[in-house]
């Protein structure tokens, strides 16, 4: 029978299947941090258990933690509770451990492909729901709450339901100045943000094909934004030459690829709906809205409420544009920006602070905002640095700072003002996300740094 | 977990659609290493508003949420179940949940019901024009019913015998120790695993 990619993983994972329960899934790896895992440990304690597989375990500390004076003990007495609770955790259950300081700490999604620990054909979950960004590699990888991560430690398996399947064919080619970024805000605010329940998304056609590894990694990263728990890419030359080297690459690499090269969905195979995407008519997008499927290209105006037809849809973007303190009809790119955000597990890689440096280099940031540049990893800042990209930053007027979540969620002191306006290449554009009050535009890496130079949002074309 | 096998309260009528899980508890109230005390940051950043339907008078009691379509979407924060249990909701009825939520909603025992979006609008007007109204929700017979009205909802066999039970999913899955060990036994080579990350 075809089988599609998803169903293949699934299918290869399933420890136990009886009628009427769901499935038993085996999990390959299991990344956790200091946010969901406290009172996942604290339920082990109880119940005299222990971590089943701590050698497929793994943990950093990336939600909470500074990016400024990292060498100094974190000032937020809570924050410094739960990452203290995560270390003596790690600890007592013998799991290894990335801390702060460490060169390989940073933002899990960004921590577990830079090490080799993502393969494709894996399963992989973790505590937070950006856990699809490991779909890249065409491992199946989703979020979990705490009650799953608790199991998993316990179990190293998932009682789950077998998923739908969604094929997203994106054909052609980009637009220079688009970027992977704006195809998936795009593929959002087509399908909007309940369009994925249910589904594992497979992104597929000549431009996934084109994209590079990081970028990949971004349009699966938000595929829980179209309301997906995970997005898969087949994994291919490109994904087996990412492997190569890292620390954790299979011993026989040979072996590992021919597998590997197996994991496609069949020619044949039945998605249980199909989307399709032009990539030639794409351009830079921005959110307007409270929600990431409340996009539109960056040469369109804030749109009319009164034009939307659906009455709940209406009233949200009213509520919307009211948070956002925007006027139906002004184009977009007259929008003034008060901070501009780079960083996240979105856009928090090395390709992605090349890009922006490429616009910043010899320039300076407009005096009427601020940005923030947060690797993602303690490893891609020490990548960075090295290629001077920090000084390329610096030298334009961002703040070049240490490794972590940062301002993406706001749990550390990097949040917005009440009624401060964001250029964010994270992923989330709530209300309060990044802070109470604050108003978010999500962008890609290029629209940040151009919107930097320029002080209102802006794509490269505008300068 | 506690049982859940029936449940009777007043209402309280949410009318939002896309209700994140940073609306329902934001990011800075997740830093505490229990389980409980999260109700203070229930829906904190509309807590301050006066109209906001929880610090009405007439709601105050309420244990029934019914809320607008996607409810609980975004971040897999599980404190966002807390948080609507600290408060004291045991059930939230929605016409669509976001999947992580409801998956961490039906582990921690509260229960999620999908009614269709006319039914939930019904249900608002109800609540809205008689707060005291009584909703009963039964897990055994799949029903909802307030005043004379009845109305069936879908839950599969398997997570409604483990509520009604208040089984642990960890405890049943141990029962399954011998399939995971022979399942890790029998793994071929080439497939793909974990290359052991101990120090």
């Amino acid at each position: 029978m075809s089988k599609t990619l998803a169903q293949k993983i699934w299918d290869e994972h399933i420890v136990r299947r009886a009628e009427g329960e769901p499935d038993l899934l085996y999990i390959d790896l299991h990344l956790i941090h200091e946010v969901t895992s406290p009172q996942a440990f604290d339920g082990l304690r109880l119940n005299k258990r222990v971590v089943r597989r701590p050698d497929l375990t793994i943990a950093t500390e990336d939600h909470n933690v500074p990016t400024l004076n990292i060498d100094k003990p974190i000032a937020d007495p809570v924050s410094k509770l739960q990452v203290d609770t995560l270390r003596a955790n790690c600890k007592e259950f013998g799991v290894r451990i990335h801390s702060l300081g460490d060169a390989e700490q940073g933002i899990v999604h960004v921590v577990g492909p830079q090490l080799g620990l993502t393969q494709p054909g894996m399963t992989i979950v973790c505590g937070d729901s950006h856990t699809s960004t490991h779909g890249a590699f065409g491992a199946l990888a989703f979020g979990i709450g705490t009650s799953e991560v608790e199991h998993v430690l316990a179990t190293q398996t998932l009682p789950l339901i077998p998923p739908k399947t969604m094929a997203i064919n994106v054909e052609g080619s980009l637009k220079p100045g688009v970027t992977s970024k704006d195809i998936i805000l795009a593929i959002i605010a087509k399908i909007g943000t309940g369009g994925g329940q249910g589904y594992v998304l497979e992104y597929r056609g000549s431009a996934i094909r084109a994209l590079s590894m990081e970028a990949r990694m971004t349009v699966c990263n938000m595929s829980i934004e179209a309301g997906a728990r995970a997005g898969l890419i087949a994994p291919d030359e490109k994904t087996f030459e990412y492997i190569k080297d890292k620390p954790h690459a299979p011993k026989d690499f040979d072996a590992a690829v021919k597998y590997w090269s197996t994991l496609q969905s069949d020619s044949g195979a039945k998605f249980d709906v199909e989307i399709n995407l032009d990539a030639n008519e794409l351009e830079p997008f921005v959110t307007w809205g409270t929600n990431p499927g409340q996009g539109l290209p960056l040469n369109s105006s804030v749109p009319n409420p009164a034009d939307i037809s659906d009455a709940e849809e209406r009233g949200a973007a009213e509520r919307a544009l009211t948070y956002m303190g925007l006027t139906a009809g002004t184009p977009l790119k007259k929008i003034a920006i008060d901070t501009v955000f780079l960083g996240s597990c979105t856009n928090g890689r090395i390709e992605d602070l090349r890009s922006a440096a490429e616009i910043l280099k010899g320039k300076k940031i407009s005096s009427s905002l601020r940005m923030l540049v947060v690797p993602g990893s303690a490893r891609v800042r020490l990548q960075a640095e090295s290629e001077g990209l920090d000084k390329v930053f610096i030298d334009a007027g961002a703040e070049w700072r240490n490794a972590g979540c940062s301002m993406c969620l706001g749990m550390n002191p990097d949040q917005l003002a009440v009624g401060e306006r964001s250029a964010s290449t994270s992923n989330r554009n709530f209300e309060g996300r990044q802070g109470k009050g604050g108003r978010t535009h999500l962008v890609s890496p290029l629209v940040a740094a151009a919107t930097a130079l320029r002080g209102t949002l802006s794509s490269p074309a505008d300068l | 977990m506690e049982k859940f096998i029936k449940h009777t309260g007043t209402g309280v009528p949410l009318r939002r659609s896309n209700v994140d899980t940073d609306q329902i508890i934001p990011a800075v109230y997740l830093k505490r290493v229990t389980r409980s005390g999260f109700e203070d940051g229930l829906f904190a950043a509309w807590r301050n508003d006066p109209d906001f339907v929880l610090n009405k008078e007439a709601f105050k009691k309420g244990t029934v949420l019914v809320a607008g379509a996607d409810f609980g979407t975004g971040s897999s924060r599980e404190h966002a179940v807390w948080a609507l249990q600290n408060y004291g909701f045991k059930v939230v009825i929605s016409s669509r949940f976001a999947d992580i939520f409801r998956g961490n909603s039906l582990k921690g025992g509260l229960l999620t019901i999908i009614l269709s979006q006319e039914e939930v609008e019904d249900l608002w007007s109800v609540i809205e024009s008689a707060p005291d109204t009584a909703i009963t929700v039964d897990l055994e017979s799949r029903t909802v019913s307030y005043n004379s009205i009845l109305l069936t909802f879908e839950i599969d066999d398997y997570t409604r015998w483990r509520l009604m039970e208040g089984l642990d999913d960890i405890g049943l899955t141990l029962k399954q120790t011998d399939s995971i060990d022979s399942f890790e036994k029998n793994r071929e080579e080439y497939k793909p695993k974990t290359i052991p990350v101990l120090k």
